[in-house]
């Protein structure tokens, strides 16, 4: 289902209600409600061209309701983390953060439309919970094979060249000795987080 | 000797050895003192405040409790990947910003029997500590072969300027200290407007149209001012433009062959630590034909005098703006 | 409760006043301003019984006690029941003190007999527990019943006016002031700090939104201030010190020196012609021309006499050259010429200093000073003006190639919380212009980037609609980036345009081939030091404080000194010129009066405590204290004085005390305020929970 496929948002006064909900999620520091729509973010992003809705038209979404909408947009997915759009904004909108924050509730809701990032989140999330640290030959190797397939030929050259120059290490990381404080610490802030 | 923290971050044991290894070779000459944090853990990257906002700073914060037990004389953490210093920085500043905030991210760590203090310990990258704490001055007196006819095309992607919460840079568009550092190794600095450009990031891996994209606009710019090596300061920018070079010319159809290095071996390169070639060939895109273009030509004289009145110039043309000199701290 | 280890009520000062003090307290209900919170009723029937014995003879209610009829009950009452001090317990004093004043006046009553104390700023609008703001309203009245049984008959200070006026600047709005003030027969000084008045209205081809000629409306105006009988021009001066009070101001201003003997000179501009050194001028043009070492800033200069730029001049690097002098007609070159400097006696003062552009080189983006075809705004108007360094031709900097396409950029360094926050008001018309004067001169297309298009004035909006007719692009997005185009045809040697726009929702490359960059306005750079000079004070952003934004625009906190046109904050051309008028017609005022009263609240000092340590005598925020080294003690000057209460802070022997805010009146209020007073009066029932302070 694409945007243009979802249902018109409804009419009824949608209030602060989800606006509260995307600004508890980023954190006030994040300043979304001080959105002037200026667009300067939408102006400064590198990836603004393949994106279904530029920064500044999902803030006004957000404020109109728009819910579904906009936890289905490419938009979040395709930000760079550059911070060119928050160093700009004349508000100090911190919009990398609440770019972070929609792609959260996304996941948490099953929205996005497209898996692939979700899902190298998830993957290189899971490495550092069980290693402590990043393991990118593991991470590429499924990312690819699951979600790339048809991208191996091309990519593979790059793979050899990174193993020869021993700048792939084909073996997971040793756990770093901390790994169990490490857990505990991460088990207790998801759920402070799903209290709140 | 300074006594600094440091965080090297999980890319400098993998794709990013040849950052670790210079880094290594250069720290004693520059005077700094690396003391790694003991079991310091991933920084989480971009990846995890994506899913999920409390344990991602959680898992930041770790590492800055670990430094902050740890800190003695030297409360600087040093960080040398961008992403990693910008994490660090950025959970500092969460906490350092909102007290409730700061208590939650030390109730999860309290789980771990740690706490962190904010502001306890001042992240700063690399870079940053080069230019501003050893001094260019002292750089340029390492120097054994300066890197006259190199012409090097100053790269900091984004997260090393960027959002800059501690107000380091010079400016957050153009800032001017690593050309400045590679100017005090004598080699010719190109005009690179794309220096604090996004790589892509992780869209090789989640977008890679949108990441060529990103990645063949630097490397026709770096071509464009003429440029022989980009020099970088982030594992991530270049891991992309260097392993991602040959996928992206296949996907364009295009043949651009632009090396890119850490600063770093430009640095070991410039204080002749042998062997010279040493360091370099890690790169997918080799970056050892372009050192070829460095000539043993005599240093050039020192600037003259500043001309106090420029005479006024023949023609139509209109007086640019004028600039005074821009302080910018540095030295 | 013991402090001076002074146990209960204090020792009553000696008063003027006669008898025991008779107090009627009046609670106002403001509407339901204050009744809404407050429960007036009560706070009345406790004063009435609770405050019985600190003199309280009678309390009243009221639904609005500043009404005639509020103010005819408490004269009726100072008349029948003998009242003889009054607490009023209403809005703040910044409101309606005169008010009660001039009512306790009517009614026999030395007016600085009366308190008015705040119920309302301090109580019912920042509480919303009735009980507690009830409560706290009467731990307010007893404050106020407690000060005023010290509060002693006063009668104010009548200074006379002197009635000349010093202006402070030479732009559009001092010229106005002045001219004003000139015409109505009184004499004026107006300083200006660069060699010629005009301001940057001088710098503009076509004013908005009638497009008439800057030149032609203001050269009139300059040529009347620099030959009205009434005035002294001091241009190229500045003020260094004033001293004195409203009505009786000294000021010493420095005339810097010409380096050329004004009765002699003819303005004839041989000297100039003859200069072999060619500066760029940063100031009239903006550093887009050059002028010479000697010069003039324009043609139509008033006064007509150059300058010598110092810090140019061959002479005073090399000692030689003396080009001007050796050609100069009259021989009215002067390389020896110092400054002077010049004291004055005026009895106001008007500031209309003005503003300064933004420095556009802070948002690096943008390029300015790095891209040579991004433009100021004080860059394109002297571009654009006829007598400009192009001849008025709109060319980019190669001075030669027309645009075929132009940006211009809203907002650059303003609505910005980075830079600043503020609007800079002028901004969009000023744009509008620009993008007309682009079409008419050049046909190129104009693309109009901004946030909000903000036109509200007479005529502004229909300058608005006249652009659109025209056809200019508006893209409504904030700029995010100017950069040098990429290798398409379409970009290639030329500037882009990276922008969002908004209404579309996509983001857009323009390209074209110069852009105008809107620039803030700001405060100039000495704003503060200035204002500091003048005893008023900025806000801050930097701009001058006026007394109230809405009632009071043009006066300030000091007496006698006013502030008119962008000093004050951005303005266009037609406000300044209101408000320095404004500034003259209460300069005016005061002057037709030949006299004014000021405040009875001053300091004095027991010279026979005043230990002649002097530490209060560098505190005095107005200058008022010396120091009379014979008597070996320190003097106030009562008419300088403006009763701020420093120097009674700061005196170790506590041998200066003042007048309304005399030491015990402000212990006893506070007693009151805790009511320590009352408590030892009232029923232990009576109880005020105030955070942090013990009951």
């Amino acid at each position: 289902m694409t945007q243009d496929q979802l249902a018109p948002p409804a009419v009824a006064d949608p209030g602060r209600g989800f606006l509260a909900e995307v600004v508890a999620r980023a954190g006030t520091a994040a300043r979304l409600e001080l959105c002037i729509q200026c667009g300067v973010c939408g102006g400064s992003c590198p990836s603004a061209d393949e994106m279904d809705q530029t920064p500044r038209t999902l803030f006004a979404m957000i404020r109109a309701g728009m819910r579904e909408h906009v936890l289905r947009s490419t938009t979040p997915w395709l930000c760079v983390s550059c911070y060119r759009c928050t160093v700009r904004c004349p508000q100090g909108v911190q919009v990398t953060d609440v770019m972070y924050a929609l792609k959260a509730m996304a996941v948490a809701q099953h929205t996005y439309l497209n898996a692939t990032a979700a899902d190298f989140s998830r993957a290189f999330v899971w490495n550092v919970e069980t290693f402590g640290r990043s393991f990118e030959a593991g991470l590429s190797a499924r990312h690819y094979l699951r979600h790339y397939l048809t991208r191996l030929p091309a990519v593979a050259p790059m793979g050899i060249g990174m193993l020869r120059s021993r700048r792939l290490r084909l073996l997971p990381p040793r756990r770093i000795r901390g790994i169990a404080d490490l857990r505990r610490i991460l088990v207790c802030a998801k759920a402070l987080e799903a209290a709140a | 000797m300074t006594r600094y923290l440091y965080y090297p971050g999980c890319s400098m044991e993998s794709n990013a050895r040849a950052y670790r290894d210079s880094l290594a070779a250069i720290a004693g000459p520059l005077g700094i003192d690396l003391r790694e944090i003991d079991d310091w853990n991933c920084c989480g990257a971009t990846e995890y405040l994506g899913l999920s906002r409390l344990p991602a700073y959680a898992l930041i914060a770790r590492n800055l409790a670990l430094a902050e037990q740890v800190r003695d004389g030297s409360e600087v953490l040093v960080a040398s990947c961008s992403a990693c210093f910008l994490n660090l920085s950025k959970a500092n500043h969460a906490m350092a910003e909102s007290a409730a905030f700061s208590a939650q991210v030390n109730e999860a760590l309290a789980a771990g029997g740690l706490h962190y203090t904010p502001d306890a310990v001042k992240v700063r990258h690399l870079l940053d500590v080069i230019v501003r704490e050893v001094g260019l001055d002292a750089v340029r007196r390492r120097v054994t072969r300066r890197l006259c006819g190199l012409k090097l095309a100053p790269y900091l992607g984004c997260m090393v300027p960027r959002p800059d919460y501690d107000g380091r840079w010079t400016d957050r568009e153009r800032p001017s200290e690593l050309d400045r550092l590679l100017v005090a190794l004598g080699a010719e600095v190109v005009d690179y407007p794309l220096k604090t450009e996004c790589c892509g990031g992780h869209m090789t891996q989640i977008g890679p149209e949108t990441a060529f994209a990103m990645i063949r606009r630097l490397v026709d710019g770096a071509e464009r001012a003429d440029a022989d090596l980009m020099v970088t300061v982030c594992p991530m920018c270049q891991m992309n433009i260097d392993a991602f070079q040959q996928e992206m010319n296949a996907h364009f159809r295009t043949s651009y062959q632009m090396p890119i290095v850490f600063f770093t071996q430009v640095i070991r390169l410039a204080f002749g630590i042998a062997p010279e070639a040493l360091g370099f060939g890690r790169e997918l895109v080799d970056a050892r034909p372009a050192l070829a273009h460095i000539s043993d030509a005599p240093a050039p004289p020192p600037e003259p005098a500043r001309v106090r009145r420029p005479p006024r110039p023949k023609g139509p043309a209109l007086p640019m703006p004028v600039m005074p000199e821009r302080g910018d701290g540095a030295t | 409760m013991t402090h001076a280890g002074n146990g209960g009520p204090r020792p009553e000062t000696a008063s003027a006043a006669a008898g025991d003090p008779r107090i009627g307290v009046y609670v106002c209900h403001c509407g339901s301003n204050i009744a809404g919170t407050v429960d007036v009723a009560a706070v009345r029937d406790w004063a009435a019984t609770q405050l019985r014995s600190r003199g309280v003879v009678v309390a009243q209610d009221y639904r609005f006690m500043c009404s005639s009829l509020g103010q005819e009950l408490i004269e009726r009452e100072i008349r029948e029941k003998g009242i003889n001090r009054v607490v009023v317990a209403a809005c703040s004093p910044h409101l309606h003190e005169g008010t009660f004043r001039t009512a306790c006046e009517h009614a026999g009553l030395n007016p600085y007999l009366c308190e008015l104390v705040s119920i309302r700023e301090q109580d019912s609008w920042v509480h919303a527990d009735r009980a507690a703001a009830t409560e706290k309203a009467k731990a307010i009245v007893a404050g106020g019943v407690e000060r005023v049984r010290h509060d002693a008959e006063l009668v104010p200070l009548r200074v006379p006016i002197h009635p000349a006026t010093l202006v402070v600047g030479g732009g559009i709005g001092g010229i106005s002031a002045a001219l004003e003030l000139a015409n109505a027969g009184y004499p004026v000084y107006l300083v200006e700090r660069e060699p010629s008045l005009g301001g940057h209205m001088a710098q503009f081809d076509k004013t908005f939104p009638t497009l008439d000629c800057s030149a032609c409306i203001l050269t009139p105006r300059m040529v009347e201030a620099g030959s009205h009988p009434n005035i002294t021009l001091l241009t190229y001066s500045e003020v260094e010190r004033v001293e004195g009070y409203v009505g009786n101001f000294t000021v010493t201003i420095r005339r810097r020196a010409r380096q050329v003997d004004e009765s002699l000179c003819t303005g004839c501009g041989i000297c100039w012609e003859k200069c072999p050194v060619a500066v760029i001028d940063t100031q009239f043009e903006a550093g887009l021309g050059y002028r010479k070492a000697i010069y003039v800033p324009f043609p139509q200069a008033v006064p007509k006499f150059p300058v010598i730029d110092r810090d140019n001049c061959t002479y005073y690097e090399r000692g030689t050259c003396r080009a001007c002098e050796k050609f100069c007609p009259p021989q009215a070159i002067r390389f020896d010429q110092d400054d002077e400097l010049l004291t004055v006696d005026v009895g106001a003062i008007v500031l209309a200093t003005g503003f300064r552009l933004f420095d556009a080189r802070r948002v690096p983006q943008y390029g300015y000073g790095r891209l040579p075809n991004v433009f100021s705004s004080l860059e394109f108007e002297r571009l654009s003006n006829a007598a400009g360094p192009t001849g008025g031709r709109v060319v980019l900097r190669d001075g030669v190639t027309e645009p075929r396409a132009v940006g211009i950029v809203h907002c650059v360094g303003s609505r910005d919380r980075a830079y600043n926050w503020y609007c800079s008001a002028i901004c969009c018309m000023q744009s509008l212009k620009f993008a007309h004067l682009v079409r008419e001169r050049t046909g190129a297309t104009v693309y109009e980037c901004y946030i909000d298009m903000r036109t509200p004035a007479k005529g502004y909006d229909e300058f608005y609609q006249r652009l659109i007719e025209e056809g200019t692009l508006f893209v409504r997005g904030k700029v995010a980036a100017i950069s040098e185009g990429g290798p398409t045809p379409e970009e290639a040697g030329r500037l882009v345009i990276q922008v969002e726009d908004t209404l579309v929702g996509r983001q857009r490359r323009i390209p074209v081939d110069m852009v105008i960059l809107s620039n803030a306005l700001e405060p100039q750079a000495d704003a503060r030091e200035v204002a500091k000079r003048f005893g008023i004070s900025c806000s801050l952003d930097g701009w001058m404080i006026e007394r109230h934004p809405k009632l009071d625009p043009v006066a300030t906190m000091t007496e006698g000194v006013f502030v008119a046109g962008a000093a004050q904050g951005p303005k266009d051309i037609p406000t300044t010129v209101a408000q320095g008028a404004a500034a003259a017609a209460r300069v005016l005022g005061r002057i037709q009066q030949g006299e004014m009263a000021l405040e009875p609240i001053r300091a004095s000092v027991d010279a026979v405590r005043c230990s002649g340590c002097r530490i209060c005598n560098n505190l005095c925020p107005f200058n008022a204290i010396t120091f009379d080294e014979d008597r070996m003690s320190t003097e106030i000057n009562p008419a300088l004085c403006q009763g701020c209460g420093t120097c009674i802070a700061a005196c170790p022997a506590g041998a200066i005390s003042g007048t309304v805010f005399g030491t015990a009146q402000i212990l006893s209020q506070i007693d009151g305020l805790l009511l320590r007073t009352a408590a030892a009066t009232a029923e232990p029932a009576v109880s005020v929970q105030l955070e942090g302070v013990p009951a």
